[in-house]
């Protein structure tokens, strides 16, 4: 993956699968404590503790047309590679949360690449499923919430070529505002 | 600087979005519509999937195409990704591989718009060795 909003993407259509009707991501950044955390987390069908255990193991997948799941496993990896790592929390019927941790300042942290257009396309893709994009900096915390956005549709999909683009311009200009590390 | 755009701005440009909408209000059904399936999984994602479907959203608002762009698993086809699933209304679904922007505009140009085949389709009776 060349950044870690490809990441972020991979992992929410790991909580799509599950069913989940809310995907919360939230990205927090410290300078000074040089720590980058990503946060995944859903409200789909779980996993059990065992199966959570084994899951960043490329020949462990849920899926059937294929042997091999690398999408955990990359995540793991890239986090490592900074001295982060990767944490992943699970319970039947309740949900999935996975943690990235990150070195903020290390060479070999991914930037963050265009986390506004993946957000959108994941929103626009899903319309029934709930996006919470929570971004983290010193300065301050900005929030995007599709509840928010559709109650301002009023019907309108976000899928609509103009919400999309308006949205993508939208979130970009207020993570600038808060100055991510990118 | 200007203001940083907020959702309040975003029910100003909702109203001109609505009207150039209910032109198309009619075809509502999305039997009617184009459908298009970008494979999202690790390996389309890892292939440039994103890009591909930025582009097919894009070009069909610009060449006025009433499609939904939705997205999907991994189909299997890993080593041909960026896959497309395209189905046209009434028709059966077709997949192409290795599609970047370039293929998917030929795919709108002469498949989306014409019915014309495009080169690159995986056959639905595609077997993987597993099953020989």
């Amino acid at each position: 993956m060349k950044d870690l909003s490809m990441h972020i993407m991979d992992i929410a259509q790991n909580s799509i699968s599950a069913g989940a009707g809310t995907i919360e991501v939230e990205i927090s950044e410290n300078r000074i404590t040089d720590l980058y955390r990503i946060v995944i987390s859903d409200n789909g069908k779980g996993m059990t503790a065992e199966y959570a255990a084994k899951v960043t193991d490329p020949y462990v997948t849920g899926r059937t047309t294929r042997k091999v799941g690398l999408g955990l496993p990359l995540l793991k990896q890239n986090a490592e590679r900074t001295g982060g790592s990767l944490e992943i929390k699970s319970e039947p019927d309740k949900g999935t949360r996975v943690t990235a941790f990150f070195s903020l300042k290390n060479i070999d942290r991914p930037p963050l690449g265009d986390i506004a257009g993946t957000m959108v396309l994941l929103a626009a893709a899903n319309l029934k499923i709930r996006f919470i994009y929570c971004h983290i900096t010193e300065k301050d915390t900005f929030t995007f919430d599709t509840r928010e956005v559709n109650a301002m549709l009023e019907g309108m999909p976000i899928s609509e070529a103009g919400v999309i683009r308006f949205l993508k311009e939208m979130i970009r200009e207020n993570l600038q505002e808060i100055s991510i590390a990118g | 600087m200007g203001q940083v755009k907020s959702l309040a701005d975003l029910r100003k440009i909702k109203e001109e979005l609505q009207g150039r909408m209910s032109l198309r209000e009619n075809s509502n059904n999305p039997e009617s519509l184009v459908q298009v399936k970008v494979a999202m999984a690790t390996c389309g994602i890892a292939s440039g999937a994103k890009q591909v479907m930025d582009f097919f959203i894009e070009e069909f608002e610009k060449r006025n195409i009433q499609a939904v762009v939705t997205q999907t698993g991994c189909m299997g086809y890993c080593f041909a990704e960026p896959t497309v699933e395209i189905t046209l209304p009434g028709h059966s679904p077709v997949v192409y591989g290795y599609v970047d922007t370039k293929k998917a505009d030929d795919i709108i140009e002469k498949y989306i718009k014409n019915g014309e085949l495009v080169d690159g389709i995986i056959p639905v009776n595609y077997e993987t060795i597993e099953k020989k």
